[in-house]
Order: C-alpha cells, then sequence, then structure tokens
C-alpha cells in the first residue's frame, strides 16, 4: 500500500467511506407510528412522494430488521416504555428520528399525559419539525441524517443517554 | 362562641374559658364535654373517609354489587381473568364461524394461550393493544387495552380559550379532522346562541365530506395493506393526494388545518375551486371505480372478507357502535339523515347499508358512501351561496385588518379577542355529526368566560374497539385483523 499513498489512515478512511455510504443507502425504518405524523409518514412512503428513491421504503414490523426508528407522533407516558424496549431491540447501527412537533418538544400539549419530548426516552439523531410534517419536511430530515451519516465516523455508540 | 371547636391554641382557649364565665355557664364541664364529643365525631368521618379512599370500589350501574377496582396503570392490573371469574365473557360471545377448520368441544389448557398484539404492530392501526386468548387457530377471547396515545387533550381543552379550542381538537380523530373542528365549533356556536352565514354552512359541508372521502380512501388504502392487497396502499394514497392537495389549498395545512372555527371558516375558498372540485370528483370517481375492479370480484378478497368478523344490528346498539360498521348491519342510522347539521338535509344522497355486517359489506358500504359522498360535493359546488363566510358578530369574529387602522372599537375588539377569548355565557351544549366512522359528538361545560369549563368527546372509535370483541371472539386468527381493518379505529379519537 506504501506505493498508493503516503498519507496515513488511507485504508480505514476509505473503508469507513463506503461503509458509511452503504448505511446511509439501504437504511430500512421501523414503522412505529403513533398519530397524525403517522399518516404523514405513510405518506411519504406512498407513490406519491415515493421514499423508495432513497432507498428507504422498506418499512419493517420487526424492530429486529430496521435500522432507522422514526417516532411519528405523540409519545404518552404509557406509551414511553414500549418505545424504549422497541429501540432497545434494534440492532446496532440505530438511528432515531423524531418527527413531529409533539415528539421532539410534547408540542402543543403541555399536561400530564405526554413525554415532554422522545429524547428523554431514547438518543435522537434528528429533528424534522412540524404539525404534522409534510413529506417533503421528513424527505429533508431523512437526507440530512444520510448526509450526517455519510461525514460520520463508522464507530459510534448509541443508546446511552 | 360558635368557633371554639376549631380553636385548637391554647391561648385562645383561655379568652374563651372567661367568656364562657361571663355567659354563666360552667365553664369545665359543659366544654370539655362538648369539646369531647365533637372531636370523636370528628376522628369517626375522617377514618370512615380514609377507609373509603383505600376501598377503591367502583359501583357498575345495573348491578347492587361492588367490584374491586384495581386502577392503577401498571400492566398487572390487565391480565385476562381466569375464565370463570370473567363478568365480560358472557356478553362477549360472537356469531359461531362455520368455515373448513374443526374445533375440539373440548380443549386442554396446555393447547390455551394467551397472545398478545400490539401495541406495537403494523395492522393496529396506531397503538392499541389486543389480548387474545386462543385455542389452536380459534379465538376464544379479545380484551383491547387502549391508552397508549392518551394525550390528555379533555384536560388540555379546559386552559385553552374557545378561539384556540378548535387547534386542539383537529388533532383527536387525525383522519377526519374537519369533523373535529365542525363539531367542536357548532357546540361552541350553540352554547353563544348565534348562527352562520349560508356560504360558512356550505363551505362547512363541502370540506367535511371531503374530509370524508379522503378518510376512507385510507381506509381502503390501509385495510388492502392488512389483508394482503399490498397494491390497494399505492392506490388509496393516489386519490387521497389529490383530496390533500385541495386541503392545503384551502387551508393551508395537509392535516390538523383549524379551519373550521366557531363563527365561520377561517378563510373563504381559494380562487378557481370549483376547476379542483371538478379535477377531484373525476379522479376519485375513477380511482373507486379502479378499487373495485381490483376487489370485487378478487376470490382471495372475498374469503377474506365474506362472513368474517361479523356484528349483528343487536350487538350495534348494544356496544353503541354507529357509522358505517351500524350501517353495514343494516342499520340505516346516520346523523346526516336523522339530526342533520349545517344544512346539509338541502343536499341529496342515499344512505347505503348492507345485509350481513361482515368485513365485505363494510367494504361495500364504505366505497358506496365515497361516492355519496362526491355526490353532496357536486351538489355543494352547484348551489354555493355568496356572502360572507364567517358570523359578522365582533365578539365572535375577530374584524379584518383594514379595519383595525380606520376604527378603534375594531381595534379593541381584535385586542380582546386575541387576548381573552370568545366569552361564551354559561351553560353545557352537545352536538353531534356524523363522522367518518360514526356519530361524532362534542360535550361543552361553560361557566362563562373564555375558557371552557369540562370537554368530553363521544368518540366513534372508542365504540368500535368495544366492540372488536363481538366481532372477533370465536373467529380465526388470521380474521382479526381483517376484522380490525374493517372497523377502522383511529386510535387518537379513541385515547384523545
Amino acid at each position: 500500500m506504501a506505493g498508493v499513498s503516503k498519507e496515513p489512515g488511507f485504508l480505514v478512511t476509505t473503508l469507513e467511506k463506503g461503509v458509511n455510504w452503504a448505511r446511509t443507502n439501504s437504511m430500512w425504518p421501523a414503522s412505529f407510528g403513533l398519530a397524525c405524523c403517522a399518516i404523514e409518514m405513510m405518506g411519504t412512503g406512498a407513490a406519491h412522494n415515493d421514499l423508495a428513491r432513497f432507498g428507504m421504503e422498506v418499512f419493517r414490523a420487526s424492530p429486529r430488521q430496521a435500522d432507522l426508528m422514526i417516532v411519528a407522533g405523540r409519545v404518552s407516558q404509557k406509551m414511553a416504555p414500549v418505545l424504549r424496549q422497541v429501540y432497545d431491540q434494534m440492532a446496532e447501527p440505530k438511528w432515531v428520528i423524531s418527527m413531529g412537533a409533539c415528539a421532539s418538544s410534547g408540542g402543543m400539549f403541555n399536561n400530564y399525559a405526554l413525554v415532554q419530548g422522545v429524547d428523554q426516552v431514547v438518543p435522537v439523531d434528528m429533528y424534522v419539525p412540524g404539525c404534522p410534517p409534510g413529506p417533503q419536511s421528513l424527505m429533508h430530515g431523512i437526507l440530512s441524517l444520510q448526509q450526517q451519516i455519510m461525514d460520520g465516523e463508522i464507530r459510534r455508540s448509541t443508546g446511552v443517554l | 362562641m360558635t368557633d371554639v371547636h376549631d380553636t385548637s391554641d391554647i391561648d385562645a382557649g383561655e379568652d374563651v374559658l372567661e367568656e364562657d364565665a361571663a355567659d354563666g355557664r360552667d365553664p369545665e364541664n359543659g366544654q370539655d364535654a362538648e369539646n369531647g364529643q365533637d372531636q370523636a365525631n370528628g376522628e369517626d368521618t375522617a377514618s370512615v373517609e380514609t377507609e373509603r379512599r383505600h376501598l377503591h370500589e367502583v359501583w357498575v350501574s345495573g348491578t347492587e354489587e361492588r367490584f374491586p377496582f384495581s386502577a392503577a396503570t401498571n400492566e398487572g392490573a390487565q391480565e385476562l381473568l381466569p375464565r370463570e371469574e370473567d363478568p365480560a365473557l358472557a356478553i362477549q360471545a360472537g356469531v359461531a364461524v362455520e368455515d373448513d377448520y374443526v374445533t375440539e368441544p373440548e380443549v386442554s389448557d396446555e393447547e390455551r394461550q394467551i397472545i398478545n398484539m400490539g401495541p406495537q404492530h403494523p395492522s393496529t392501526h396506531g397503538v392499541l393493544r389486543l389480548q387474545m386468548e386462543l385455542e389452536g387457530e380459534t379465538i376464544r377471547r379479545v380484551k383491547p387495552i387502549v391508552g397508549y396515545l392518551h394525550t390528555g387533550m379533555e384536560k388540555t381543552a379546559e386552559v385553552l380559550n374557545y378561539a384556540q379550542g378548535s387547534t386542539n381538537v383537529t388533532r383527536m380523530d387525525y383522519l377526519a379532522p374537519f369533523h373535529n373542528e365542525l363539531v367542536y365549533s357548532l357546540t361552541v356556536e350553540q352554547l353563544l346562541g348565534i348562527d352562520v352565514p349560508e356560504r360558512a354552512n356550505a363551505i362547512r359541508v363541502l370540506m367535511t365530506e371531503l374530509n370524508r372521502v379522503s378518510s376512507h380512501l385510507l381506509w381502503a388504502a390501509t385495510m388492502g395493506m392488512d389483508i394482503g392487497a399490498l397494491s390497494m396502499m399505492i392506490y388509496g394514497w393516489r386519490e387521497r393526494e389529490v383530496c390533500l392537495d385541495f386541503f392545503e389549498k384551502t387551508t393551508g395545512l395537509r392535516m390538523n388545518h383549524n379551519y373550521i372555527r366557531p363563527g365561520g371558516v377561517a378563510a373563504d375558498l381559494p380562487d378557481g375551486w370549483e376547476d379542483d372540485v371538478d379535477n377531484l370528483i373525476d379522479v376519485v370517481n375513477e380511482g373507486v371505480s379502479e378499487y373495485e375492479e381490483l376487489l370485487n370480484e378478487n376470490p382471495i378478497f372475498l374469503d377474506r372478507t365474506m362472513g368474517v368478523g361479523v356484528i349483528t344490528p343487536e350487538e350495534c346498539k348494544q356496544y353503541g357502535v354507529t357509522g358505517p360498521i351500524a350501517r353495514a348491519s343494516g342499520l340505516a342510522w346516520d346523523l346526516r339523515k336523522a339530526a342533520p347539521y349545517s344544512g346539509i338535509d338541502q343536499y341529496e344522497f342515499d344512505v347505503p347499508t348492507g345485509l350481513h355486517g361482515d368485513v365485505h359489506d363494510r367494504y361495500l358500504v364504505r366505497i358506496a358512501e365515497i361516492r355519496e359522498s362526491l355526490r353532496i360535493v357536486a351538489q355543494v359546488k352547484e348551489s354555493m351561496p355568496r356572502g360572507d363566510y364567517r358570523n359578522p358578530d365582533p365578539k365572535v369574529t375577530p374584524p379584518p385588518r383594514k379595519r383595525i387602522d380606520e376604527s378603534m372599537e375594531a381595534l379593541i375588539h381584535h385586542f380582546k379577542l386575541f387576548t381573552e377569548g370568545i366569552v361564551v355565557p354559561p351553560g353545557t351544549a352537545y352536538q353531534s355529526v356524523e363522522g367518518p366512522r360514526g356519530e361524532l359528538g362534542c360535550y361543552l361545560v361553560s361557566k362563562g368566560g373564555a375558557r371552557p369549563w369540562r370537554m368530553h368527546w363521544r368518540a366513534p372509535s372508542f365504540a368500535a374497539v368495544q366492540a372488536l370483541p363481538a366481532m372477533m371472539t370465536d373467529s380465526l386468527v388470521a380474521d382479526v385483523v381483517a376484522a380490525l381493518a374493517s372497523a377502522d379505529p383511529v386510535l387518537g379519537d379513541v385515547d384523545r
């Protein structure tokens, strides 16, 4: 390899780019639909907006097969442990998108019933604003996450709050 | 002398003794005896109160018995009871399903198992959880568990004023936001005792009927996906997007519009709306014909839907089930005919009903309802009245921006409306409309002022979820998803 490049870490950084590229373009979301945002998430996956363009149309019912959890909707106190369990069941590497105002911050419901932001339960990589975010917003969030993965390192520890 | 027993202060007690002496009564005996007796009484009532609070009993109407109430939300309280002790078992006996499977009359306990479906399951339409007791492939008991999407909206409504309220309620049944806003606005208008202009009524009917179309289209999409007709997901959404585009053009949002408000609607229809509606009617009608072509004679679809998830008209009445489920079982009950609102009785339409009350009839009824709603929409388009789209009452409707620069009165009204809100006289009101899932009702209690004292909703999905055991008991596991999809519960509506 010495003849190829004098720079240190050439092999590792190239490998990292390759792995990141692969991860980016076949990210399968777990279908974690909760409320209104889930409908827009379905709309994003349907023909009109066609999430398949970004290699992400395969919404998995089982968290074991999923890389990305899109928390779409309001998370109640009763649902929070379930959400955490689904997250724990997902295999590494895994990412979380918090879709919509309720999942991100509790939204307009500042009361006894809702978790005020899903980042109290699971670590969130990307917040998508809106109530509910339209398909374009969600796709922008997904593309931003893909960019983040492309620019990041292979090794990362998740699941630590 | 009257408040003597409440003063526990010793210094005050001396004063009292002096007063007693002055009154000529014996300070020693009289006061001590009275005091002691009263203290004992106080202790008695207090202990009874605490005992009552610790008993956690709940009285079930229609019976003389009190059942222990394990109210905590831990999952332990939600286990299925032993068969002998389950009071719900007597009323959950559904219709016997005749199919090509054999059910053993005697099943050993080893073959009996309890399966948990949800709350995170792709075909529970949200976060419904079902506990099912199975004997082999046959379901013997179903227990729906709700509350995973409880958002506390009825409580939140008590801190929002009436003008802000429709922002809150539109997020309840998120597939029928216009219906939520309409019934809320109608209830507030009933409390205020005001009417809305003709044009506002027509716009309301137009938007709610289009909302019924979009809701049923989504139902067709998800129902198809749930029972294996995956391409329905693509087709249903294709037509729904046309509806959503029109909503977005009119209200600015694809969902959760906050468009119908107390006193009228938020904005007039956009320019060129007639062409959009014409186009929408054509596209949706064509699309629905395509669904019928795909599904009506599809043997797999027929096998999976006919005779599945049957509910009788009597059971519908017992469970309070309304809407397409009740109509599919033969009850011609539609609030648009029975208790017309917003002048919907001036349009011609039919109420489609089914015969068998099974999943297939619910499919037929909903498809027919899409066509009927489009009929109403076409009539509204033809007869749309001119005029204002909001009630001119300045205490309800904010003045136009231009008037604020010209008139002090308008400025004051604007300021009051956006700081205090709409002031509503004391009273109670209930109003219901025919939502896509059945009777959607809003009950408001006002003590006067700008905020409701209590709001409660009659959610059609809640009744539908309640009736799921009647549809599913004694059927096959594979039919659970079909029955659930045909009931079309929206968990935001169930849990609120």
